[in-house]
């Protein structure tokens, strides 16, 4: 076999690198699209609900101010400039990373977040991990099988209920107080991390499960699969090396589920354990109404969305040759 | 995708039409709660806000079938009495949004493919940030309390319900039965009224009992987080949320809303998951 | 010797329900069975028992199931596994679904070899290589590296059976090896398994098609109902069927018949026939016509496709005019065309004399009741929430009929007049099998009271007795009602038992025209002739093939 005609042989059977680089390139500039749409909603209900953000600012010091003292402070934060031109300022502000500025702490956005970030992306990323294991495995051993199948559903059924707070609260009870294995809060160390983990990971991994294993279920009942067996390939085998690349299909289009219960998550398990992060600065955004603090939370949220979604829908590419190929 | 259209999505395979006794359990419960709800004072022995005489963090027994809390008020009372504002909020809130979401979802559906992609961009948009953080943008724009907890969560709900709606009703518009019946003649406007519109909405109707359920959780976790209902008020997120700190003392007034809200949770999701599995039974 | 396949008192349950029951028959070496029945048969199930993968939930019990003298009855799923794929090859229908989409076409060949064989990697790859040349792909190396669905559909099964054959197997087992396939490519799909038989191995192929079988199989046994009614030598079983249900079987195949007459046993209904409401076309003046119509679609790659070019055809009240063709000739666009679902790109649409494209969509809409469909798959045409009264009714409502008493009486008759009972007016179409369905929809295009009905595959994905029964029906009709029918198939034999004259579209062309019995027994392009000797034919090793469609 010469060497052009194995070169026409693997572009004949593979996606091209063009058409994988215009799907992409499509989706990079949709996710582009929804970042500005978040960043221009964030700006309308910044200008829209901060009243008078100069007002906010100073009261946040206790001061009685001046009418002086207010202008000042406007020119400073450039509120007295037209609309658009705020507009246009906020846009160009967060092209380089700049959230804005946080009324009551007196910080940058940007670099409140980044401090609490590490904390909450160990957690996050644990969590996924651990999420999607759980998930491939009881959906790999457990689909049409028939006692196993039930007790499988029932339990992620549970999990998917339960709020996750209920969860972190019966992991502590269970091992914090009664058996005093973990400890009940806290940032230091790994087994400070484990029950926040897990208490993340629990209800994401049930619904995973859930969905991983319907599908597993359809693929299942495919010609291709008799035909696999046919062939002398053991059960087990055909579900990881036939069925799972299917299925898991399913699971990159729960990106985005899995991006946002992470996300929404934190907020709830990092104040259940008392754990440094992104998402207790959240809350304490919210209680202190620090507008600045909440809206550049949103807008790195949708950030973070993006990008996911971005590089799982590169991975699908990979997957399934059939988006790509003719 | 919301957790709740994650859920939903997965049908168990068996279509037998059972009562299993799961499913009885969960009528039961459910209707246990909303009768709590309804008529609290009927199945409450005590007042739940009435600061107790007889002492703080006593166990179940006496007058008290689950003991007092910190401030020796009944937790059974006030465990009846949390039934209103959590049923409140998760019928609430779903309401509002699967009104609002199916509006924007036909909207974009039978409109314009201009009106089509400014709505679905917009959604787009919506839902790149988890439900959580939206709830909270609109409790840090109009405060905390239990009426602004459900607009936040009904808020956060109605992309998820466009979508599905949306969706749907693309779906029928092409269907096979749409142009049979435009090809017998029939005009537009009717072949969507009768046609596309009852069919592009059913399943989101089923969809929303499931949505309950989670209107429910997101309710009491926001409660949690203590942006919800007023204290003293008897409310299960906020009882949830006061627990907590004496955990050490007595974790059973932790306990207590904990298995409240699950099971309520729990009961409807089932509850749900078969009235889906009936009717797609019957239009598949 | 021994016999390859020894099987006695098979059978099979699920849950109480027997599925196979009491089947027995024997296999030779060198030597073609095949299992001919419908769907419900049982036929399906019996073939993967052979393989030891008839279902998770199964119940198998058999007095005897041997396999090359060896009793496979107590085999656990370790043992069938060594035989699987190595002594027993499996051959599903539709390779686009048999063959795992996500992997290329040589991995999905090599898979035997890896589980069964030691050979190297390299080796392997050779091997696959050729496998491929000798089922007859055509350039073997770039064809192993692609996917599938970048296959077309006779290269697919030919890659499948390759697959099936890898390792040499003793016994191939073929299941519906042909369904999925044009008839061109199916004529030589099933060339190929039959030389794979030899003196070594043996073929069990299973078919609902008699015709199909008719070609390859030196033995036949008919299955009903999970048992066999009757086997014996192919020539003996077609040319002299002893059991009543072999014998309908037979004459369900409309090939099989001269044209014009019945082909099932279905009894005429007797309902007198209703006051005539068509008004009849005076002297033969086209009742729905089409010129020069032209129609491209943009494909996926956003390069045109001409889907339909140049099409002309006539339709006179009262005929059938067939339009015959594979997949992708055009023949649906075509119909989509002139009921005005599409509009052409260049070309005119007359329905009695007035152009289509020339009315306002308002115009357009109130005549659209003369031109009806009926569908493939009739169950996605009805309103998933509506019963079979509420179908109905809502053409009779297009038609004039106002909600009551006059409505419910006129969707009463109609059901008889398709051989349906009132019974069925509350019944919900999820509920009624293919044929009755299909009844159905007949009834709602009638009860527009349209001149033309356009039959879209209508009895594709029907039994070959429900087939023949709705074609008697539709013959019926149109001897009662003077309704003209578009009839589209890509089945010949059924073009030629319902029509009057026919179209033979390729690519979205129209090679050949003109009355039904001079195009078949003269075709003048060569495409033609192909299309025609590729049907199935119940002819059989002994017998020479007559002349197409028993014409002379």
């Amino acid at each position: 076999m010469t060497a052009r005609s194995a070169m026409a042989a693997r572009l004949a059977g593979h996606p091209t690198a063009v058409a994988v680089a215009k799907r992409i390139g499509v989706r990079l500039i949709a996710g582009v699209g929804v970042l500005w749409g978040a960043a221009t909603l964030s700006f309308i209900a910044l200008h829209v609900t901060a009243g008078d953000a100069a007002l906010s600012t100073v009261a946040g010091q206790g001061a009685n101010p001046t009418k002086e003292l207010l202008d000042q402070v406007r020119r400073d934060f450039g509120l007295d400039q037209p609309l658009y031109r705020q507009y246009l300022d906020y846009l160009g502000r967060l092209l380089h990373g700049d959230l804005g500025q946080s009324y009551q702490q007196r910080i940058a956005v940007s670099r409140a977040i980044a401090e609490q970030l590490g904390q909450t992306v160990q957690l996050a990323v644990s969590a996924a991990a651990v999420a999607v294991l759980l998930a491939i495995g009881a959906a790999v051993l457990t689909a049409r099988r028939r006692p196993w199948r039930s007790i499988a559903s029932g339990v992620e059924l549970t999990l998917s209920a339960t709020p996750t707070f209920v969860i972190g609260i019966v992991l502590l009870i269970i091992f914090s107080f009664t058996l005093k294995v973990l400890p009940v809060s806290g940032n230091d160390g790994p087994r400070a991390l484990i029950l926040p983990m897990l208490t993340l990971a629990l209800p994401i991994g049930a619904v995973l499960a859930q969905v991983l294993r319907s599908e597993l279920e359809e693929v299942l009942e495919q010609p291709f699969i008799l035909t696999a067996r046919s062939r002398g390939m053991r059960d087990t085998v055909v579900r990881v090396r036939h069925a799972l690349r299917h299925a898991l299909v399913q699971i990159v289009t729960m990106s985005g589920f899995v991006v946002g219960g992470l996300l929404g998550g934190a907020v709830i398990t990092e104040t259940l354990f008392v754990r440094q992060g992104v998402g207790q600065l959240m809350l304490s955004a919210v209680t202190t109404k620090d507008i600045p603090m909440v809206l550049g939370l949103v807008v790195f949220a949708a950030f973070v969305y993006v990008v996911v979604n971005l590089l799982v829908d590169i991975t699908y590419t990979l997957i399934d040759p059939r988006l790509v190929t003719r | 995708m919301s957790a709740f259209t994650a859920t939903a999505a997965v049908l168990p395979r068996t279509s037998r039409v059972r009562l299993r006794p799961g499913l009885i359990l969960a009528g039961l419960f459910v209707a246990v709660v909303v009768a709590a709800a309804l008529v609290p004072q009927l199945l409450a022995p005590h007042d739940p806000l009435a600061i107790g005489a007889e002492g703080a963090f006593l166990p179940s027994g006496g007058g008290h079938l689950l003991g007092t809390d910190e401030s020796g008020r009944d937790v059974l009372s006030r465990m009846v009495y949390g039934a209103r504002p959590s049923l409140v909020m998760g019928l609430g809130a779903t309401a509002i949004a699967v009104t609002g979401g199916t509006l924007l979802g036909l909207a974009a559906g039978l409109g314009s493919r201009l009106t089509e992609s400014l709505i679905m961009r917009l959604i787009d948009v919506v839902l790149s940030v988890p439900e959580l953080l939206l709830a909270l943008v609109v409790i840090t724009l109009a405060g905390a309390g239990s009426t602004n907890a459900m607009f936040a969560v009904a808020f956060a709900s109605i992309p998820s319900y466009a979508r599905i709606v949306r969706a749907q009703t693309h779906i029928v518009r092409r269907s096979t039965f749409v142009e049979a019946a435009t090809g017998l003649g029939i005009r537009r406007s009717t072949v969507v009224w009768r046609h596309v519109l009852p069919n592009a909405i059913r399943p989101v109707l089923v969809l929303s009992t499931i949505g309950v359920g989670t209107a429910i959780s997101a309710g009491a976790a926001l409660s949690f987080l203590g942006l919800g209902a007023e204290p003293p008020a008897a409310e299960w997120g906020d009882m949830l949320s006061n627990g907590l700190q004496y955990i050490s003392n007595d974790w059973f007034l932790v306990a207590v809303p904990s298995v409240a809200i699950t099971l309520t949770v729990l009961s409807i999701t089932v509850l749900g998951r078969e009235l889906r599995r009936r009717s797609e039974g019957r239009s598949t | 010797m021994s016999s390859l396949l020894e099987v006695a008192g098979l059978t099979v349950a699920f849950q109480g329900t027997r599925v196979v029951d009491g089947v027995s028959f024997t296999l030779q070496r060198g030597e073609c069975l095949a299992l001919v029945g419908e769907s419900g048969s049982g036929k399906s199930v019996t073939t993967r028992t052979l393989v030891g993968l008839a279902g998770y939930d199964a119940h198998v019990h058999a007095d005897r199931l041997r396999f090359d003298g060896t009793d496979v009855t107590g085999f656990t799923d370790r043992t069938w596994r060594r035989v699987r794929g190595a002594r027993i090859g499996f051959v599903l229908q539709d390779a686009l679904a048999s063959l795992d989409p996500l992997r290329p076409v040589g991995r999905e060949i090599a898979e035997p070899l890896a589980l069964h064989t030691t050979l190297s990697r390299a080796e392997r790859a050779a091997r696959v290589r050729e496998l491929l040349e000798s089922v007859g792909v055509p350039e073997p190396e770039v064809r192993a590296a692609q996917y599938p669905h970048q296959l077309s559909g006779g290269l697919r099964q030919r890659a499948l059976i390759a697959s099936a054959i890898a390792c040499d197997p003793d016994l191939l087992l073929a299941d519906e090896p042909t369904t999925a396939l044009d008839a061109t490519v199916a004529v030589q799909v099933l060339d190929l398994l039959g030389s794979l038989k030899d003196n070594r191995s043996g073929l069990l192929i299973v078919s609902h098609d008699l015709a199909v079988v008719a070609r390859l199989a030196d033995r036949v046994a008919v299955m009903k109902d999970g048992r066999i009614v009757e086997a014996g030598t192919t020539d003996a079983v077609l040319q002299d069927p002893q059991h009543p249900y072999t014998r309908a079987l037979l004459a369900a195949v409309p090939s099989a018949h001269a044209k014009g007459t019945r082909l099932s046993t279905v009894e005429r209904p007797t309902v007198p026939a209703p006051a005539p409401v068509l008004d009849p076309a005076p002297g033969g003046a086209p009742v729905l016509a089409a010129v020069g119509l032209r129609k491209s679609f943009p494909g996926p790659d956003g390069v045109a496709r001409v889907a339909v070019e140049d099409v002309s055809l006539t339709l006179r009240a009262g005929e059938t005019l067939g339009i015959v063709g594979e997949s992708g000739s055009g023949k649906s666009t075509t119909a989509r065309l002139l009921l005005g679902l599409e509009t052409p790109d260049a070309g005119e649409v007359l329905v009695d004399g007035t152009d289509w494209s020339a009315l306002t969509p308002e115009e357009r809409r109130t005549h659209r009741r003369r031109l009806q469909i009926v569908y493939q798959d009739p169950l996605s045409s009805f309103d998933p929430r509506y019963t079979v009264d509420r179908v109905v009714g809502e053409a009779l409502g297009v038609a004039g009929y106002p909600r009551g008493i006059r409505r419910r009486d006129r969707t009463v008759e109609l059901l008889e007049l398709v051989a349906l009972d009132a019974g069925y007016l509350g019944r919900r179409p999820l509920e009624l099998s293919g044929g009755q369905r299909q009844r159905v929809a007949v009834a709602r295009a009638l009860a527009a009271e349209p001149e033309v009905i356009v039959c879209d595959e209508p009895v594709s994905a029907l039994d070959v007795s429900v087939q023949a029964q709705i074609l008697d029906l539709l013959a019926d009709l149109q001897a009662r009602l003077r309704v003209a029918y578009l009839f589209i198939s890509h089945d010949l034999g059924v073009v030629y038992h319902a029509s009057d004259r026919v179209l033979v579209m390729r690519d979205g062309r129209v090679l050949e025209s003109g009355d039904v019995r001079t195009v078949f027994a003269d075709p003048q392009h060569d495409y033609t002739r192909e299309l025609l000797a590729a049907i199935p034919r119940l002819a059989t090793h002994a017998t020479p093939p007559p002349t197409p469609m028993g014409v002379s």
